[in-house]
């Protein structure tokens, strides 16, 4: 039984090992060489059938020179800086329009609930690129949007909102919508209906019930929500830079431009590193934080 | 038993003709080839072509230099190619297999040999210059008929540009175009590699990078021909392409190309196989397809570039070999440069101001 239990936790560490560290190992140790012009393009190289003097020379030409030069240039702190801002306040925007659709899904009649959901996943049936190009027929200065708001009379010039931080905003939004959705309707949808009606019953307005009890029990929903928004956005490079203008700066289009423009694989690595601490630290604490609350509530 | 057997022998058909198929794997760039050909050339040899596109060199060259990237044919651009053949990206071609390789330009040759000695790794498939596509009419109307549209003072000086961001305004998103042109407006060597130097395109570019609605380098080609934007800085036969689109659709929008008279880049994009390229010998059967006269001139007649084959020239269009704007007179001719290829560091201190004068930062 025991053994039985083991064998299966080793699937999920199997996975993580072989898609994740070993991967992450990989960039982190191109982050620690030098450009080159050669295949791959960068030195040095592992040349296994060198064997142990080979190894050394290897493990000699590695150091933390491209580490050293991203603090020394503030394009990437404020690369990085601006990712989180955009990430963090479409994560805002996603969960504001996200939580009144879920929880109105949550709350319709049982037998509408599969067609409203299937409603929110149809776009998935449509390829990215074509929804995000679908989406520049409607923002763009002479899109639908521009056209129908200039027929109507409310503007006279049109909006200028291709091209500029606004459109990244509404990209994101409107594509990762549903993995906001989707997990909060997941908790909303197990919420028993009685706990209003108690919490009503003792004295709680309408509204203060609804933040004590239908928010609080949907706050694992909305945190997972927020976390399947936030890490994509973070890194994301398709968005900012079919939506995005030249002065979107996001940390995914700068580091394509290390990668592609400048060639240089090692400090492109590096950006990928800081990124993925960035990303990975809060993540971790967050986690400690819920576990210590769950240790003290038992 | 019987179903397995019919299964096995299904497979075992299916696998052998995949083998028998012969496939030949072209990455070339986008809006760069009559798809005409790719079929005559499929049914003249039998050989099934795979056509990807890609519309910057950076793309291609980091495919390249992963290794492995499965074409047969790539086309890079001189500057790049020198630096990929560098890194033993490519395979020397085999003469033997490419007869119609005497139809080539000396000329063209001449020029492409400082890129790739000899021309020993490459052929020579379209050239063309950078330089500004205009919609006449619309420039007119915002800086009146006197505008110099065959100037790079139309694009560099800011006071132009204020007024032609109404109508938009995209630049290639390729700093090895746009630096040597801002160079070249400011009377410097335009393929200078002297940080000094360079640095000094930085306060003209970031003066009018105010003004550039996007810097792209494939979108100006439906964006210019739809009317969304008045000026574009680009690619000779893009433009001139986008000017096809435009007197197709009879939406009334004219658009012009120029080298601009202060110097214009000369670009050549070659045509090599990969090292490690799947089908060699496919790839050669393609490259002498397109060095047939009439085959090569097919090509240039649709996407409106000149071609490095001196014995295509009697099959071309007229409108192709006799306009300037493809086929530029001697004149022209002299006043174009061509860019080398920048040492690494260079090239980061080159991609690091091209950053700065995109984001502002």
């Amino acid at each position: 039984m025991n053994i039985a239990r083991r064998l299966l936790i080793t699937v999920p560490y199997a996975w993580l090992v072989a898609l994740f560290l070993v991967p992450f190992l990989i960039v982190f140790k191109i982050s620690l060489s030098d450009y080159a012009i050669s295949i791959p393009p960068y030195t040095p190289t592992l040349e296994l059938e060198e064997g142990w003097p080979g190894f050394r020379a290897f493990w000699a030409g590695l150091d933390f020179e491209n580490f050293v030069f991203l603090s020394e240039d503030s394009l990437y702190i404020k690369a990085y800086w601006s990712s989180l801002k955009i990430a963090v306040l479409a994560t805002f925007f996603t969960l504001l329009i996200g939580f009144p659709f879920a929880y109105a899904i949550a709350n319709a009649p049982q037998e509408w609930r599969p067609s409203l959901l299937l409603l929110i996943i149809l776009p998935f049936w449509t390829s990215f690129l074509i929804r995000i190009y679908a989406l520049i027929g409607i923002i763009s200065n002479e899109g639908f949007l521009n056209q129908f708001l200039m027929w109507t009379g409310i503007i006279s010039d049109p909006l200028v909102i291709m091209n500029t931080n606004t459109a990244v905003y509404i990209g994101i939004v409107y594509t990762y919508l549903p993995f906001m959705v989707l997990p909060i309707y997941a908790t909303l949808e197990k919420l028993d209906g009685s706990l209003l009606e108690a919490a009503q019953d003792l004295g709680c307005t309408r509204t203060s019930a609804f933040w004590s009890v239908t928010i609080h029990l949907a706050k694992p929903g909305i945190i997972a929500g927020c976390f399947l928004v936030f890490i994509p956005a973070l890194g994301e490079f398709v968005i900012p830079s079919l939506l995005g203008g030249s002065r979107t700066l996001m940390i995914g289009k700068v580091l394509w431009e290390e990668f592609f423009s400048n060639r240089d694989w090692p400090l492109a690595s590096a950006v990928a590193v800081i990124l993925l601490l960035v990303l990975i630290i809060p993540i971790i604490l967050f986690q400690r934080n819920e576990q210590k609350h769950r240790e003290q509530n038992k | 038993m019987k179903l397995f057997t019919t299964l096995s022998t299904i497979a075992l058909c299916a696998i052998a003709q995949s083998a028998l198929a012969e496939e030949v794997r072209i990455y070339n760039w986008s809006d760069y080839i009559d798809e005409d050909l790719l079929d005559q050339f499929e049914a003249e040899t039998g050989i099934e072509v795979i056509y990807d596109v890609f519309d910057s060199n950076e793309v291609l060259e980091t495919k390249m230099l992963a290794g492995s990237s499965g074409y047969d044919i790539v086309v890079p651009t001189g500057d790049f190619l020198q630096r990929q053949i560098q890194a033993g990206a490519f395979q020397q071609l085999d003469l033997s297999k490419l007869p119609n390789h005497s139809n080539v330009w000396d000329l063209i040759e001449a020029r492409t040999a400082q890129y790739d000695p000899d021309n020993a790794y490459s052929i020579n498939y379209m050239w063309g210059t950078t330089g500004i596509g205009v919609n006449v009419n619309k420039v007119a109307e915002v800086l009146g008929d006197d505008a110099q549209i065959g100037s790079l003072d139309l694009i560099f000086n800011p006071e132009n540009m204020e007024k032609l961001a109404e109508c938009g305004v995209y630049f290639l998103d390729a700093p090895t175009e746009v630096i040597p042109a801002a160079l070249a407006y400011l009377g410097e060597a335009p393929d200078s590699q002297d940080p000094d130097v360079l640095a000094l395109a930085e306060p003209l570019l970031t003066a009018v990078a105010p003004y550039v609605a996007k810097y792209n380098s494939s979108e100006y080609i439906n964006a210019l021909a739809n009317g969304d934007i008045c000026v574009a800085f680009g690619w000779s036969g893009d433009v001139l392409q986008a000017r096809d689109r435009a007197d197709e659709a009879e939406n009334g929008v004219e658009i012009a190309y120029n080298a601009p008279s202060e110097g214009a880049l000369m670009w050549f994009d070659q045509m090599a196989i990969p090292v490690d390229a799947p089908n060699p010998d496919a790839a050669h059967a393609f490259l002498n397809f397109i060095l047939d006269a009439e085959n090569m001139a097919a090509a240039s007649n649709y996407v409106y570039y000149a071609n490095g084959n001196l014995a295509s020239q009697e099959f071309l269009f007229e409108d192709v070999i006799d306009d300037p704007a493809i086929y530029p007179d001697e004149a022209t001719l002299e006043n174009l440069y061509t860019a080398t290829p920048y040492e690494p560091r260079v090239q980061r201190t080159v991609t690091r101001m091209w950053t700065k004068v995109k984001s502002g930062t």
